[in-house]
């Protein structure tokens, strides 16, 4: 398999699946950063068009999963991956895949946010116009801000520059440049942590609206949040060497409501973390 | 009294309180005293600067004005046809013949008369020279002197002035100039530019962003550290080794066959300038990556985020978010280039040169190696000439160094209210 080929076997156009589709795969997925193990063998899928969420104490290795979905952690100095991660059926760490493809197809949205130093117009026509995007801009700056929730908020003021923006909407701008790409994967790194819970209420809305059109992933510390916007949960706990696993995955309400494992009850009932 | 704790009585809470403020009261006044000693000797340093650079001079004309034209005591006085007619019979032939081929009488301006007429015919000599204290303070001794030696002109003279930036090398401290100095020193910081920001930009972005972290790049940034602490004299050999010696045939000019008759071998402008460039290359490139580590991870990881390569991350985020920091940096490395002046006397800058450099491969000399040389003279008139270079000098950096301040505030306000 060669890049050409992975991006020909992306579709284009989505419809909402009924069944559950597997869109990513990660088998057996051990993580080091230098010699340190972060990550111990975690296997999970991830289905389409739904929102799953990672929870679990502080070092458990849930972020450094998600960033290894579309190789952010290949920007870290020493790390390494073992196992094997598989994108509608492509292996990602393939030696012939290009990483700018897969953050092309795997949008990334950070815990601070991040707008660039320019215009919010700037902002969202950035990523379009590097990654050779040939429609109306304006539309498509437009359409972008309308998808995060923004629009109204922002639309007299489109050639200011973003850090003037408030946290919260700086970060539904954030959303809004990862859309404006078209990904088919968004991964939410925290995306709520850093904001006031007004501006966490309206993120959880909007990615509940994002379902009918992305797959969510969304690294939260908020237990509360990972129930009321995921439809799967998958949680991480940290073993005697410090190192992550995966204790539970399943069902948001079955993880909340019923988990099989005896850390998850504890876990979810505040008795650590 | 309150309660007795662990840390004692609320009265050795107070005296312990006082004690801790006296300890920093005292190095209070240790850090202000070593502010104030180091403004005091930059005061001292501007003091004796402009003490030599303004003050009385005793002037012996060889032939007086008012022997030329009755009544008149000044050359500027005399009228236009006076001034020809007096250089028509006093120039020498060979002199007048030189003068007239350059330009006829005629044509030339009335200033341009007068300042041929001090030059040639009036021949003005300082005999003695005062600083500025001297001449405010103890006018007595001045006086004194005056009164002793006859048929002299008392002047009050600023060393600095027009003719002085305008006027060339000359045998005559009254009519010294900085020109080709301060015109060489120009060449040269343009030829250091040209060829130290871009190699040293280019290796910082390389170590910053592109090297992995491994045995040979940290040696290589070892090396770089190295590299800039490493006296400039040393540079200078290295200048002298390479430049001048090795590559004389492209440093001369030679291969291009345009071989001016004031080159002197490879000791030319762009000698001298490569040389330079070698010198703040470390300090750009350390100055560089300074800047580059300043831009925020987040910044660079948003723009992977949405599909960026990594020189697009760095061509439109990393770059416009430390260019302000990265060009103040230069020309403060710049500045320090400019005030360079063992490494060119190393690969032999001419010490006295008349000749305005007219490319890349002139000879030169800078405003630093003509201080040097004005301040060895034995005659105590040019120290004051040197005075005058020196203020000229700082003139020249302190603009660059505003230049810098400006150009920095100006981005990064352009940043902030960026469209």
């Amino acid at each position: 398999m060669n890049t050409t080929n992975l991006a020909e076997a992306l579709p284009r156009v989505y419809e909402q699946p009924q069944e559950e589709k597997t869109i990513i795969a990660l088998k057996d997925v051990s993580i080091y950063y230098g010699s340190f193990q972060a990550v111990k063998q975690a296997s999970l899928d991830i289905y389409e068009h739904r929102v799953t969420a990672f929870i679990g104490p502080s070092g458990c290795g849930k972020s450094t999963v998600l960033r290894s979905i579309n190789r952010m952690n290949d920007m870290i100095r020493g790390s390494r991956i073992e196992g094997s991660v598989r994108f509608h059926d492509h292996d990602l760490y393939a030696a012939d895949v290009d990483p700018v493809l897969i953050r092309r197809k795997i949008g990334m949205v950070f815990q601070k946010p991040n707008p660039f130093p320019k215009s919010i117009y700037e902002n969202i026509a950035w990523g379009a116009r590097i990654n050779g995007f040939r429609g109306d801009y304006d539309e498509l700056v437009e359409t972008s801000l309308r998808s995060a929730a923004l629009w109204d908020e922002v639309k007299d003021k489109l050639k200011q520059n973003a850090l003037r923006l408030s946290g919260g909407q700086q970060q539904r701008l954030c959303i809004a440049r990862t859309i404006a790409v078209q990904p088919q994967v968004i991964l939410m790194d925290e995306p709520a942590s850093a904001l006031d819970p007004i501006a966490t209420g309206r993120i959880e809305e909007l990615i509940l609206e994002l379902k009918n059109s992305y797959t969510i992933i969304i690294v939260t510390h908020n237990m509360g949040q990972a129930s009321r916007v995921s439809d799967h949960t998958a949680f991480f706990m940290v073993d005697e060497k410090r190192r992550g696993y995966l204790e539970e995955y399943a069902p948001t309400e079955q993880l909340f409501l019923n988990p099989a494992h005896k850390k998850t009850e504890e876990y979810i009932s505040g008795k650590f973390g | 009294m309150l309660s007795e704790t662990l840390f004692g009585t609320d009265e050795m809470m107070t005296s312990l309180m006082q004690k801790r403020k006296a300890g920093g009261v005292v190095w209070k006044v240790v850090f202000l005293f070593s502010t104030s000693l180091a403004i005091l000797f930059l005061l001292l340093l501007l003091v004796s600067v402009i003490d030599s650079t303004f003050g009385y001079v005793a002037v012996r004309n060889e032939m007086e004005p008012s022997q030329l034209v009755a009544g008149k005591d000044a050359v500027s006085e005399f009228s236009r046809a006076e001034l020809e007619t007096v250089l028509q019979e006093h120039l020498s032939s060979g002199i007048l013949r030189r003068v007239l081929h350059d330009k006829p009488l005629q044509e030339r301006s009335k200033t341009d008369l007068v300042s041929l007429a001090q030059q040639y015919v009036v021949k003005p000599s300082v005999v003695r020279s005062w600083g500025l204290g001297d001449s405010l303070l103890d006018q007595k001794s001045i006086e004194a002197f005056m009164a002793g030696n006859e048929g002299l002109h008392l002047t009050f003279r600023s060393w600095i002035n027009w003719s002085f930036f305008t006027s060339d090398q000359s045998a005559n401290p009254l009519n010294a100039g900085v020109r080709t100095a301060f015109l060489g020193s120009l060449w040269i910081i343009m030829i250091t530019f040209v060829f130290a920001f871009p190699i040293g930009v280019g290796a910082a972005i390389y170590l910053e962003e592109y090297a992995v972290d491994n045995k040979l790049n940290r040696l290589l940034q070892l090396n770089i550290f190295n590299l800039s602490a490493v006296p400039s004299i040393i540079y200078g050999l290295l200048g002298l080794a390479v430049f001048v010696r090795s590559m004389e045939h492209i440093t001369s000019g030679a291969f291009l066959s345009s071989v001016s008759d004031t080159t002197a071998n490879g000791r030319t402008i762009l000698s001298g300038g490569l040389t330079l460039a070698l010198l703040v290359l470390p300090i750009i490139i350390i100055n560089t990556q300074e800047a580059l580590k300043a831009v925020p991870d987040s910044l660079r990881m948003s723009s992977y985020g949405v599909g960026a390569t990594k020189w697009q991350t760095i061509a439109s985020h990393v770059l416009p978010a430390s260019i302000d920091r990265i060009l103040t940096g230069t020309i403060l490395a710049l500045s320090r280039a400019l005030g360079e002046t063992a490494p060119l006397v190393v690969i032999g800058a001419s010490t006295f040169i008349s000749v305005d450099p007219s490319s890349i491969f002139s000879k030169f000399t800078t405003l630093p190696i003509q201080i040097y040389q004005w301040s060895a003279r034995p005659q105590g008139a040019y120290r004051n000439v040197a005075g005058a270079a020196i203020i000229t000098l700082m003139l020249l950096l302190m603009a660059m160094n505003s230049f810098a301040i400006i150009m920095r505030d100006k981005i990064s306000k352009k940043k902030r209210m960026e469209s």
